[in-house]
């Protein structure tokens, strides 16, 4: 099975956001492997694990996104691309249209990739990708089976889960709950460099920066105002208990 | 030439969801500030019915997109109808409630349509004539306003429970307007559907919420919880630490990895706020604080605290509002 | 001059603070108060190949340098001493003699299964009266046949109890002192060596130390590292690479506190603003934060020096005797920062400033390393 697994280079989740020139700033900032895009590339190891075949990780970033990209070798995929589009005026519609292409020339049974990116967390990468690649897509899979043309995933939907069956190949999204990531092994790490990673510009896939240039644009960006600390109720557990009660009623109104 | 401001009418076992008010309140507001009216699509199986009502919340047209195939979600057949229905129409605008369905749709139909798309905004206004959203990024610790400004429509999902819902105009209706369905080649078959039976509202949909954190100490202890959420109407949430034990499933999960909510009143008991929790809740209108640690960092967030043990603070809580109800 | 870690160094140190953090970190406290490890955590260790990282791919390790090995010890004592402890010992002090000193027949038999992680290794060096003076060692073997015959004890055995494999360095010839020293391969379960009491400790108390005992235990000659007379000499070379690991545990003992201190100083409010404003606390900060990398950029050097083939018995001597009283003295102010509630074992300071200690005592107290350091330069 040939599976390709989508990977986004985030902020750490734990990163203090600060802004520098109006923009969010970068400095200090550690960088990880979206979240998600882990379980995608633990999936696509899973399946390679028990079906064969290969796995390829496609990211869209800069050069240093390269780290991601040598974290799910270090893992076990097999070969990487990384396409810098050499623009920062991208947005989701045109990291798909760059993603597609590259792995339009790929072999492919099986489209792996996060649910959504835990950076600006909008959800619709993957989703284009399938689209533009005609493919269809199974959104927030907690669990999956790939297997002879098919697969058969369950998916969060509102209010509950699904079981779905779809044709492959496919593009599926991986919902926390998918498994649990492995570490890179130290062997594994030692490894990754020796594989082939292929870092290419916009013409390597027969894009220009017109093509991809942003629909949306960023007017403004700012930190949320601090929420003001409220105050304590004061007193033993029962007598404040009893307080808040009374203060949720008469002062905020709310019950 | 695009006109109007279109909304995606979501519905779910013969219900409307509550987001397609608050969106049709938002759309109402933006249209009449650039001279257009509202419209919304409700797509489905004997859904035809609802369509009358959305008229008193500010859709002046409905469009219904009926059809044994649309009965269940998927992603094929709602995004084809729905992409063709707006092609066809040309908006200026497409909102969407930024749920589960409203998520995964928005995208196929922003792709099949080569527009832009703004997921999970919380704040759409009218700036100089444009449309302006507002969206947190980075699980809230940074907000940014941005705009479409050539592709067409502008795409949108909204957040659910943050925007206020206008009166509804009893007995306004709307121009119903049924167009066929056209759904294409579905790619997907659903095999089984597994709903969660609750009688509490759902999470994102709640207006008050009690959640619990590692303080909770095990899965036997919820019932405080739970009782406290039954007198309330509450929905009942955890934090991340809670489901890594395995106490509670995903599903309830609050925070950066799990659901994102802003209820009026959300009561976090032994829940120490990390950041990744308070990135899915900190949106909520009132924030309520048990915990025996008084350096716990959710008291920053909260508006009204108590330090105690939670043991002792629920159950009193829970009278209290039984009696302060009855 | 390079100070940049390479690309597999700097992937190494993130995985190891990753599965530290979110596999160990949630258990630390826990195993401390029940001086017990979760072995499963080893299990885990040897999935991620933690077990054997400077050792070749041949006999089961991930070929790593030893600045990677030191930057997975840092990043494990970050999180909890006990865990980087149970690592160290494993690997400098049990594994790499039998690497450095092994024949091919007792590397693939000893060294494989513990590079892998399915034996934990152990060195049995310490006994009541011989530490660091391994030439004083009683513990006597006597040739019989094929084999010698062992007896006596040794204290303070680190992974002892549950280890597989113990190093242990034995007298063959009293009056030849050191000379008459030998190391040998002992595994567990063989008839005459038991284990004696297990201690209880200020720090590092989830990590294992029990007493051995041999009496009349058989143990074939082919079980000897290099020859007759050489336990010294394995002895000496064991502690000089062992020194570094301690080294960057003290680092990363050291690490964890100040970072701890860090976040808490800028969240406790006393008199209307966090402490880290006032200049007291900011001044301990510094200190500490300069005082922790001064010990950081001693123990690479010294990894460096080992990698590159040089001679670093000074540089690790140096290294572990800094960084071990640099992780002293920042576990105690990053106490004094927390203040009662650093000396609470609701906050982990008060652990590490508990597992800081031992780094000035074992594998060389560090009156010991100041022997060693002037020695080298009184030569």
């Amino acid at each position: 099975m040939k599976i390709v697994a989508l990977v986004k280079q985030t902020f750490d989740s734990e990163a203090k956001i600060a802004l520098e020139g109006g923009k969010i700033g970068r400095q200090g900032i550690s960088l990880i492997m979206n979240p998600y895009d882990e379980y995608a590339v633990e999936e696509a190891l899973k399946l390679k694990e028990k079906h064969g075949g290969e796995v390829t990780v496609v990211t869209v970033g800069s050069d240093e996104a390269t780290e991601a990209v040598r974290q799910a070798l270090a893992m076990g995929a097999d070969q990487g691309i990384l396409v810098n589009p050499g623009t920062e005026d991208i947005d989701e519609s045109t990291i798909a249209t760059i993603l597609a292409k590259a792995v339009s020339g790929l072999e492919y049974d099986l489209i792996l990739g996060g649910f959504r990116a835990i950076d600006d967390g909008s959800a619709q990468v993957a989703g284009r990708v399938a689209e533009i690649l005609n493919l269809p897509v199974v959104n927030m899979v907690t669990k999956l089976e790939a297997d002879g043309g098919k697969a058969v995933a369950t998916a969060d939907i509102e209010g509950g889960s699904a079981v779905m069956e779809v044709t492959l190949p496919a593009v599926i999204t991986a919902q926390k709950g998918l498994n649990e990531p492995r570490y890179p092994s130290m062997k594994g790490i030692m490894q990754a460099k020796k594989k082939p990673l292929k870092k290419i510009g916009l013409g390597d896939v027969s894009l220009d920066a017109s093509q991809v240039a942003a629909k949306v644009k960023v007017l403004t960006y700012s930190l949320p105002p601090a929420r003001a600390a409220g105050k304590i109720i004061p007193g033993e557990p029962a007598e404040a208990a009893a307080a808040l009660a009374k203060a949720l009623r008469e002062e905020a109104k709310i019950i | 030439m695009a006109k109007g401001i279109l909304v995606f009418a979501e519905q779910r076992d013969g219900k409307i969801k509550k987001v397609t008010y608050e969106l049709l309140s938002a759309g109402k507001k933006i249209a009449s500030q650039l001279g257009e009216e509202v419209s919304a699509v409700l797509v489905g199986k004997g859904v035809s019915s609802l369509a009358g009502g959305l008229g008193e919340y500010g859709a002046d047209k409905v469009y219904v997109i009926e059809n044994d195939a649309l009965e269940n979600y998927t992603t094929d057949a709602y995004a084809n109808v729905v992409a063709d229905l707006v092609k066809q129409n040309e908006p200026t605008a497409f909102l969407l409630g930024c749920s589960i369905t409203g998520r995964d749709l928005a995208a196929q139909v922003a792709q099949k349509l080569d527009t832009g798309l703004l997921t999970d905004c919380i704040n759409v206004m009218v700036e100089n004539g444009q449309i302006v959203f507002t969206r947190p990024i980075y699980a809230g610790k940074a907000i940014i306003n941005a705009a479409i400004p050539e592709a067409r429509p502008v795409m949108a999902t909204i957040r659910p429970n943050v925007l206020p819902v206008d009166e509804p105009q009893a007995g306004k209706s709307a121009e119903v307007i049924n167009v066929p369905a056209n759904i294409g080649n579905v790619r997907t078959t659903v095999k089984d559907v597994i709903r969660q039976v609750s009688a509490r509202p759902e999470l994102t949909e709640a207006d008050i919420i009690v959640s619990g954190g590692r303080g909770m100490k095990g899965p036997e202890n919820f019932k405080l919880l739970e009782d406290l959420a039954d007198v309330l109407g509450a929905a009942v949430g955890a934090s991340r630490a809670c489901v890594d034990a395995g106490w509670v499933p995903l599903s309830i999960q609050v925070g950066q990895t799990g659901k994102t909510v802003s209820p009026n009143l959300y009561i976090a008991a032994g829940i120490s706020g990390a950041i990744q929790h308070l990135a899915g809740m900190s949106s909520s209108k009132v924030i309520v604080a048990v915990n025996k640690d008084s350096e716990a960092n959710i008291f920053k967030s909260a508006d009204f605290g108590v330090v105690g043990d939670l043991f002792e603070v629920l159950p009193v809580l829970t009278q209290e509002i039984k009696k302060l109800k009855a | 001059m390079n100070f940049k870690l390479t690309e597999e160094q700097e992937l190494l140190r993130k995985t190891v603070r990753d599965f530290a953090e979110n596999e160990i970190g949630p258990k630390a406290a826990e195993m401390d108060e029940k001086e017990d490890y979760d072995w499963s955590l080893w299990d885990k260790m040897a999935d991620m190949g933690l077990t054997g990282i400077v050792f070749p791919e041949k006999y089961g390790g991930a070929e790593m340098d030893y600045v990677s090995y030191a930057l997975a010890v840092e990043e494990l004592a970050r999180v909890d001493a006990s865990s980087s402890v149970v690592i160290a010992a494993h690997t400098s002090l049990c594994s790499w003699p039998i690497y450095a000193f092994g024949n091919e027949e007792q590397k693939q038999r000893f060294l494989v299964p513990l590079a892998e992680g399915k034996k934990l290794g152990a060195l049995g060096l310490t006994e009541p009266s011989a530490g660091s003076d391994a030439g004083a060692v009683k513990l006597t073997a006597v040739p019989d046949g094929n084999d010698y015959i062992l007896n006596g004890t040794k204290t303070f055995i680190t992974n002892g109890g549950k280890g597989d494999i113990y190093v242990v360095v034995v007298s063959t010839d009293k009056a030849k002192k050191h000379r008459g020293t030998a190391a040998f391969v002992v595994e567990k379960g063989t008839p005459g060596f038991t284990f004696g009491k297990k201690e209880h400790k200020l720090g590092i108390r989830a990590s294992y130390t029990y007493e051995l005992v041999f009496e009349n235990c058989r143990v074939p000659k082919e079980n000897m590292l290099a020859s007759d007379g050489d336990g010294f000499k394995v002895a000496m070379a064991t502690l000089d690479g062992g020194r570094i690991s301690i080294a960057a545990q003290a680092v990363g003992i050291a690490q964890g506190a100040y970072e701890q201190a860090l976040a808490y100083s800028k969240i406790r409010e006393q008199f209307g603003r966090p402490i880290s404003a006032n200049q007291g606390i900011q001044w301990m900060l510094a200190d500490m934060h300069t005082r922790v990398e001064a010990s950081r950029l001693l123990t690479l050097h010294s990894a460096y020096l080992r990698d590159a083939g040089e001679p670093h018995t000074k540089e690790s001597a140096m290294a572990k005797l800094y960084a071990a009283e640099c992780s002293m003295w920042v576990t105690v102010k990053a106490v004094q920062i927390f203040g009662g509630y650093g000396y609470s074992r609701e906050y982990p300071v008060e652990r590490m400033m508990r597992d800081a200690k031992i780094t000035e005592i074992y594998e060389g107290t560090s009156e010991v390393q100041r022997i060693v350091i002037s020695n080298s330069i009184l030569r």
